[in-house]
């Protein structure tokens, strides 16, 4: 059996006076798809961005692709990593916001090949080339040579998945990729996300509280409460017969809020 | 007291030398203070507590003090240690500088609006720092600031009198010792007053076009 991709070993979090995740471990396999699910302010969201780097650790370490995050080696002693480890280990990983976060100034082509031109000595053409591949996947190869400003929120966010793709990233962390939608544009989303989990073997971690997308899309499903994993499992588990009175309540909220199953 | 049109026209190539020197000193100053400003800005953003408090004290330093007498230091105490510049080239730093602890506020406003969304992205890109700065922040944090910006450059322009108090040949140094080797001082400081403004009401006017150029930039 493979090693896992990603290995969080007992971290903290605090922010100030309030202790957000403590002693948390997930170990991640390869490939594989892994949704998190929980109240607001339970720490998922934090999780994703701790991974990303846009976020600190308060205590413990973590592992991704057989490398210390936050920590390297100096000599025989594990330090915290600077700015160069950190710059390094990003590349290992890409990440899509709730709220898309293109660049504005940009047209949706130069989003998306900015980064890989930047950051991989990639030539303007070749990265044009892959970039229309990859808008071409997410269905707005007809847009490339708009403005964010011009387009719908479902639209942006399709741009902004293209666009972390373009680094080819061994894992992708989506954060609420659907939250900031309208709901008529959640599903045009979605159905991107879906045939790309189905169609690559990158892992990727989703923070969603669209409870139907995560049973189709994840591999394995955890429960959050209060920065604790209540409850894990496959997603027909967790969604089905959850053993964990927190998490039939969560779910029942969440379905007389409207949400499907 | 007449006014003289023969003085006029003899004095006006002597005060169109004043003049573009004048406008000389202006867009250099303005070129100082641009890029001190934004180092300044920049540095008072830095992590480094060192840093930022320093460059904090020295901009209140600057903007606490009289444009003038910081003209006299440059030119005339500097060269005690040992640091001698021309009139003009003390008289650029010393105004550029000046401003540029007003334009440090411009730009920091204008980088304070970028979103914090936007560092969030192009860290998620895998960008440098500096990458981050010239690609993603700076493009969206300097065309709203250009208005604010122009408008202290047009006030730069009219406080350029003041390098006559180190022996800049600017326009109102020409006029004064004209005025004083003549006895008449109608002349040139009416000339003086109306090359101020009409350079003024262009620039207002070019004021206005970029204020509806650049300050509805968002989304």
């Amino acid at each position: 059996m493979a090693s896992p991709i990603i290995r969080i070993d007992n971290i903290v979090k605090r922010f100030g006076p309030l202790t957000v995740l403590d002693g948390l471990s997930i170990d991640v396999m390869p490939g594989e798809k892994l949704a998190l699910i929980g109240p607001s302010g339970s720490g998922k969201t934090t999780i994703l961005r701790i991974l990303m780097t846009l976020e600190t650790i308060s205590g413990g370490h973590i592992e991704v692709d057989g490398e210390q995050l936050y920590h390297m080696k100096k000599g025989a002693d594990l330090v915290p990593a600077d700015e160069r480890h950190l710059h390094r280990m990003r590349k290992k990983i890409g990440m899509v916001f709730q709220h898309f976060n293109l660049f504005p100034h940009k047209c949706v082509l130069d989003n998306v090949t900015l980064a890989p031109m930047l950051t991989q000595g990639v030539t303007r053409a070749d990265a044009e080339k892959r970039a229309m591949e990859l808008l071409d996947m997410v269905g707005m190869a007809d847009k490339a040579k708009s403005v964010p400003a011009q387009l719908s929120g479902g639209q942006k966010q399709r741009v902004a998945i293209a666009r972390a793709l373009a680094l080819s990233p061994k894992i992708m962390l989506f954060d609420e990729v659907t939250s900031a939608l309208d709901p008529e544009l959640v599903e045009e989303v979605l159905s991107v996300m879906k045939r790309l989990a189905a169609e690559t073997d990158m892992t990727m971690l989703l923070v969603t509280h669209e409870m139907g997308f995560a049973h189709d899309f994840a591999d394995r499903v955890l429960f959050f409460d209060r920065g604790k994993i209540v409850e894990e499992g496959k997603p027909e588990e967790i969604f089905r017969n959850p053993r964990q009175e927190r998490t039939q309540i969560f779910l029942r909220k969440i379905i007389a809020a409207g949400h499907r199953v | 007291m007449e006014w003289d049109w023969d003085f006029v026209w003899q004095i006006m190539p002597t005060l169109l030398e004043g003049f573009k020197i004048t406008i000389l000193a202006t867009v250099l100053g303005a070129a100082v203070a641009a890029v001190i400003g934004l180092a300044l800005a920049i540095a008072r953003r830095s992590p480094i507590a060192a840093v930022s408090r320093t460059v904090g004290f020295v901009s209140e330093f600057i903007r606490g003090t009289p444009l003038l007498v910081q003209l006299y230091f440059i030119f005339y105490v500097l060269p005690d240690i040992g640091i001698r510049l021309s009139p003009l080239v003390a008289g650029v730093i010393g105004i550029g500088v000046h401003y540029a602890t007003y334009t440090a506020e411009v730009y920091r406003a204008g980088i304070e609006n970028v979103p914090r969304g936007q560092w969030e992205a192009a860290k998620a890109a895998n960008l440098t720092t500096r990458q981050a700065w010239i690609h993603v922040i700076l493009p969206q944090a300097v065309p709203p600031m250009i208005p604010a910006l122009a408008n202290y450059f047009i006030a730069m322009f009219k406080e350029t009198p003041l390098l006559s108090a180190i022996t800049v040949l600017e326009l109102m140094n020409q006029a004064k010792s004209i005025a004083n080797s003549n006895y008449r001082y109608i002349e040139p400081m009416t000339l003086v007053g109306v090359f101020f403004l009409v350079v003024s009401l262009i620039s207002v006017v070019g004021l206005r076009w970029l204020e509806e150029r650049y300050a509805r930039m968002d989304d």
